[in-house]
């Protein structure tokens, strides 16, 4: 079994397919932190801890373990 | 409904989410974080000399567990503020940059923050374990 380390472009790839629309700028090479940019139509009208909670849904029990850190931005547009 | 909860530690973590009007969930302590996110929230509630109650969650890895379970929130920390949860280290610093943390944290008046709470503030955190011992 392998546990193979977390790339931008894995992170970049989930964000876009898991949120309608979004497009996902993700930086961080050392599989563990991440910092990412995220727009997307559905966070229009949402507070912010509410579209940060749909980017952190695509990720469920990974954050804080296998993904170490994932600093967020989130713009609605 | 809502069932009656069996759990002491995930009781002791909602009345201390009730009971402090602002609380940080965070790894290490306000004097020594463990990890530079929960420094950097530390350091924007204490660049607003705001009094805060902090919890660190590392001495038993079941308090962050039953912490996420009840905020749906992945990641430490967590600032709670009049029992509701306001964000992680990322949205705390960017409602620090754009003065709206002030606001939700109300000391833009500091002469109406009674005296007791700013004494209790930081010095003592607050420690779930020793309430669950």
């Amino acid at each position: 079994m392998t546990t193979s380390m977390a790339t931008k472009e894995e992170l970049k790839a989930r964000i876009e397919a898991g949120i309608p629309g979004a497009r996902a700028d993700v930086r961080g090479d050392d599989g563990h932190h991440f910092e990412a940019v995220v727009s997307a139509p559905a966070f229009a009208g949402l507070p912010r801890i509410a579209q940060h909670r749909l980017v952190y849904d695509v990720f469920g029990g990974e954050l804080g373990g296998r993904i170490h850190a994932l600093a967020l931005q989130t713009k609605a547009e | 409904m809502s069932d009656e909860t069996q759990n002491p530690l995930r009781d002791a973590i909602e009345d201390a989410i009730r009971s402090n009007p602002v609380i940080l969930f965070m790894k290490g302590t306000p004097e020594q974080p463990m990890c530079g996110f929960s420094a950097r929230t530390v350091a924007a509630l204490q660049a607003l000399e705001a009094p805060f109650a902090a919890v660190d969650i590392l001495p038993d890895p079941r308090i962050r567990q039953e912490l996420s379970a009840l905020s749906s929130w992945p990641t430490i920390p967590q600032l709670f503020v009049n029992g509701e949860l306001v964000g992680g280290c990322d949205i705390v610093m960017e409602m620090h940059e754009t003065g709206e943390l002030a606001q939700a944290l109300g000391v833009e008046q500091p002469d109406e923050a009674p005296a007791a709470a700013s004494a209790q503030a930081g010095s003592a955190p607050l420690s779930i374990e020793n309430r669950l011992g």
